[in-house]
């Protein structure tokens, strides 16, 4: 690649990680007022997310007396971490110089660092709840993050490459075909994504003081700038696990040359590919009641079964044929 | 080859280990004499042992040497390549950090009423006998050293053997070693009988039918598996790793089982040759099953040191996976796909040596400075040991395969030599091996919750016992130990194309071939098999993480309100925290024992509602004494009992007996 068109890339990269965490609180906002239609309320605006972060901000910022200094650094560590793994993933537009840094198994690895941190965060306090957090957190994770990884393992054998970008373009070349191990890799990636990001059936993003939560538990004690960093952080989880669905799933409109028209419109595709399973999301919500703690293993479980039979039908059935 | 140093070096490692472990007798009447000279020639011998191995390493070729030593017609024989040399820098990277903190931690044995004079001699002779493991070039010495090797580590299991527990293990121990070694031996008789002799190279060059072969295979996966604590034969591992002092802890569980790959490596790969994918099956199968089932048991321990026990049962079963996968790929014709594997599984021998040193070093300084094993009683530790507290952290995120430290990559390329699978032209190897990637998935995110859990517990949160809350920091020598460990974890993690180029001989000695694509975009990426299959870029990412983080903190620090208020905890408005209402090591792992709980024999008694004095007791016991160990003991006590009554005490019978086996064998012979 010339030099010029180098820097250019890795302009595009920065960009498009700094669309992450820019466009990460109209997702939450979008699937927020969908929900709050379908329960015929009028809900918060579309924007509210970023007001509550600037309050957060804003805010003092207080730290238990029990604190030991990793809990203020945790934030930062989750926030960055999480933020690098979404960047890797391709957003507007393909053949970006980031990707080669991290490939899917990194971007597990990533998350799974971001993970770590949180769940220390939470016992750090030595408090009942964020104990309680912590386990389940690693609990939820220890069964979603193989499924994860099987789901995307289908896809990169069928590709021969872990890198995203190749994954894409290997799909992007190969027209629509239907294969069995991508229904069920999306499947699983789709039950994966709903435990990971801490959303109904698993954990419930709304509830604060319940016995049930999960995520909020391993926060309850954080405020202020630490808060709105976890949070944004979620949010930025949040946006990754769609854009990989809808970017490696149904990769059509992603910008392939670095010309503003391709960019515009890689951005535009990747909008509504994300209101769509937004709206989704949201509705599945809706119908769904969140599930006990030990009833969260079946369907993980579930996952990761679906994310194998992908991977075997891939092997026995795909190659070859 | 006179100007090659490598043999004289290693030469110099084993005198100076003898030195420590002679110096050592004069301990019992100079107490100081263990601080003073034992431990720091044991680390001079690591010294020696790295340069040694890196030497060779970075060399080409093989030193030999035969010795005036052994017996008249099967002198030793010592040879020093690229296998051994990488197996020598395992044992001195480790052993450098363990002279250091041992300096500081045989201080508390000084006053104490157990024998010095056997803790250093026998520190002295067990580096002795793993250096000539890796040294030997002939069955013979190999044999002698691997004895020596396991007979002075027996005498460490049992240094406190005051505790009827520890003899207990140390017996266990001592048994499995000899039935282990029983098997070694009787593998290197099938390569001696068609190779004409016990050097390697007389094995090397043997013609094996396929069938011998595979005896010869089965039984040394049986003996070195059992040293390395692979299931079902890993149960003497968690009873005597944790009893010996803390130090050699680390040594047995960092060096003394690498001892046993290194091994399983230079019979398989190297002597045996013809390679046969069916081996690489079971290795897979068995490396698959101890790696899931040791990270279980890992999980639900509540004392430390057993906890890091189990974790080593979990990375040799790792470790297995991908020799397993590299058998695989080199018995189907995949030369390139097995060096990936081989080097995965090398890279993750040396660095499972690092971490969890570091780890068995940090559980040592926590009970050298609170007396304290269980982390039941643990927390909070730390505030008041900052020092040893991000040491093992950095341990955990090392051994939990975090980016960008070092377990990472090796669990990554692993992963990487896995997805090649489909290149197999066998649809049942094609499955299979993505079976052993999801094993491999699993355990890897359960490690992550283990040791969420031992940092959790035992770093963070408040201190649930009094000796723990007057914890005393380790001494300088002991953090210093355990920094040098820190700091190679990250660095393995760092420069992981670095690590590959200096490992590479190995490969190339071995199969004949490296990963010519793994350096070739320059030494910021990691490409094994070729740039667009996979790359990863650990400087990058471990600088882009530190960039964004002193962005993220310079940005949201700044004009806003700066000063943090200290308050006491919310915990939902309830009561003012308590440490006893934290939770505990056991509540910790409690939903996963649930979900995995038909694995494990639980007993568990909760009180009544209206108990005056209730107390919970749980008691986890491995299936694996039920399902195999009672019932072979079983078989062997039944038999000896049927061969007592041989036994008549009448001479006329034992003549008759005699001259049976005599015509037996004379039959069988003529």
């Amino acid at each position: 690649m010339p030099d010029g068109l180098m820097l250019s890339a890795w302009l595009i990269a920065l960009l498009q990680a700094l669309l992450y965490v820019a466009l990460a609180p109209l997702l939450i906002g979008w699937v927020r007022k969908v929900k709050a239609r379908l329960q015929n309320r009028r809900g918060a605006p579309l924007l509210q997310p970023y007001a509550d972060l600037r309050k957060l901000l804003i805010k003092e910022t207080r730290v238990p007396h029990t604190a030991s200094p990793l809990f203020r650094m945790a934030p930062y560590i989750v926030f960055v971490a999480t933020w690098l793994a979404a960047a890797t993933v391709p957003l507007v537009a393909l053949d970006l110089p980031i990707a080669r840094i991290a490939d899917i198994i990194v971007l597990v690895g990533l998350l799974a660092l971001a993970r770590f941190f949180l769940a220390l965060a939470g016992m750090d306090v030595g408090t009942a709840f964020g104990g309680m957090g912590a386990s389940r957190e690693m609990l939820i994770s220890s069964l979603a993050e193989p499924a994860m990884l099987m789901a995307v393992f289908t896809l990169a054998m069928t590709a021969h490459s872990t890198s995203l970008e190749s994954v894409m373009s290997h799909h992007l070349a190969d027209g629509f075909v239907l294969r069995p191990s991508y229904l069920f890799a999306l499947g699983a990636l789709l039950l994966v994504a709903l435990a990971e990001c801490g959303r109904i059936p698993v954990d419930n993003p709304a509830t604060h003081l319940e016995l049930t939560m999960i995520h909020e538990a391993m926060l309850l004690e954080y405020s202020g700038r630490h808060l709105a960093l976890m949070e944004w952080a979620a949010q930025v989880k949040l946006l990754l696990y769609g854009v990989l669905i809808a970017n490696v799933f149904f990769p059509w409109g992603v910008g392939r040359e670095f010309t503003p028209l391709a960019l515009g419109l890689g951005l535009l595709a990747v909008l509504a590919k994300l209101a769509l399973l937004g709206a989704a999301l949201a509705i599945a919500e809706h119908v769904v009641a969140k599930m006990r703690l030990f009833r969260a293993p079946a369907f993980l479980n579930l996952a990761l079964l679906l994310a194998l039979l992908g991977l075997l039908s891939h092997v026995i059935l795909e190659i070859g044929a | 080859m006179d100007m090659n140093p490598v043999l004289p070096l290693a030469g110099l490692a084993v005198a100076l280990a003898l030195t420590s472990s002679a110096v050592s007798l004069f301990a019992s009447r100079e107490p100081r004499a263990l601080r003073r000279f034992a431990m720091p020639l044991v680390g001079l011998a690591g010294l020696a042992a790295l340069a040694a191995g890196l030497w060779a390493l970075i060399a080409d070729g093989s030193a030999t040497a035969t010795l005036p030593l052994g017996l008249p017609w099967q002198p030793w024989r010592v040879r020093v390549d690229a296998l051994s040399g990488l197996f020598l820098m395992i044992i001195g990277l480790v052993t450098v950090a363990v002279g250091i903190y041992g300096r500081s931690y045989v201080r508390s044995y000084e006053r104490g009423r157990d024998s010095l004079t056997a803790l250093g001699g026998f520190t002295g002779l067990f580096l002795t006998g793993m250096l000539l493991v890796t040294l030997a070039d002939d069955a013979f010495l190999f044999m002698v050293a691997w004895e020596v090797m396991s007979l002075s580590s027996y005498f460490l299991v049992a240094f406190q053997h005051e505790h009827a527990a520890n003899r207990r293990a140390a017996f266990l121990y001592l048994l499995m070693a000899h039935v282990g070694g029983l098997t070694i031996l009787l593998g290197f008789g099938v390569l001696a009988a068609f190779g004409h002799g016990f050097e390697f190279t007389a094995m090397r060059d043997a013609v094996l039918s396929p069938g011998w072969a595979s005896v010869a295979f089965g039984l040394v996966f049986v003996g070195f598996g059992m040293k390395a604590g692979l299931m079902p034969l890993h149960a003497w591992l968690p009873e005597a790793h944790p009893v010996a002092p803390s130090y050699i802890s680390a040594l047995m569980s960092g060096v003394m089982l690498k001892m046993a790959v290194y091994g399983f490596i230079r019979v398989v790969f190297d002597l045996i040759g013809d390679i046969q994918w069916q081996w690489g099956v079971i290795a897979l199968l068995v490396g698959s099953v101890s790696a899931l089932m040791g990270v279980l048991f890992a999980l639900m321990q509540t004392d430390l040191k057993r906890l890091l026990a189990y974790s080593s049962v979990e990375n040799l079963g790792i470790i297995f996976i991908a020799l397993g996968l590299s058998l695989v790929f080199l018995g189907t014709g995949h030369s390139l796909l097995g060096s990936l594997a081989l080097l995965a599984a090398l890279y993750h021998s040396i660095n499972h040596a690092l971490f969890k040193g570091l780890l068995f070093l940090g559980a040592g300084t926590i009970l050298h400075g609170t007396h304290e094993r269980d982390l039941e009683q643990m927390g909070g530790l730390l505030r008041r040991m900052p020092w040893t507290g991000a040491f093992f952290l950095i341990g955990c995120l090392s051994i939990s395969a975090l980016p960008p430290f070092n377990g990472f990559v090796s669990e990554w390329l692993i992963f990487q030599s896995a997805l090649q699978a489909w290149q197999l032209d066998s649809g049942v190897l094609r499955s299979i091996i993505p079976i052993a990637s999801a094993v491999l998935a699993l355990t890897g995110a359960l490690v992550a919750a283990t040791f969420v859990k031992v940092y959790g517990i035992a770093f963070l949160g408040q201190a649930r016992s009094r000796h723990v809350r007057h914890a005393r920091q380790g001494a300088v020598g002991m953090r210093v130990g355990m920094g040098l460990l820190a700091g190679l974890c990250v660095l393995f993690g760092v420069l992981p194309t670095q690590v590959i180029a200096l490992i590479e001989p190995v490969s190339v000695q071995l199969l004949g071939g490296g990963l010519p694509e793994s350096g070739a975009q320059g030494w910021l990426w990691l490409t094994p098999i070729s740039s667009d299959t996979a790359s990863y870029s650990a400087p990058l990412t471990i600088l882009l993480l530190a960039l964004i983080a002193g962005v993220a903190f310079w940005w949201f620090a700044r004009g806003v309100p700066r000063r943090i208020r200290r308050s006491d905890p919310w915990d939902c408005g309830f009561a003012p925290p308590s440490p006893r209402m934290q939770y505990t090591a056991a509540s910790f792992a409690q939903p996963i024992r649930r979900v995995f709980g038909l694995l494990f024999e639980i007993d568990e008694s909760r009180p009544e509602f209206d108990d005056p004095a209730p107390r919970y007791r749980l008691k986890l016991t491995d299936r694996a004494w039920g399902l195999f160990y009672i019932p072979v003991a079983r078989a062997v006590e039944s038999a000896s009992r049927r061969v007592v009554r041989l036994q008549s005490g009448n001479v006329r019978v034992y003549l008759g007996w005699t001259l049976g086996t005599l015509l037996v064998l004379l039959w069988i012979i003529s």
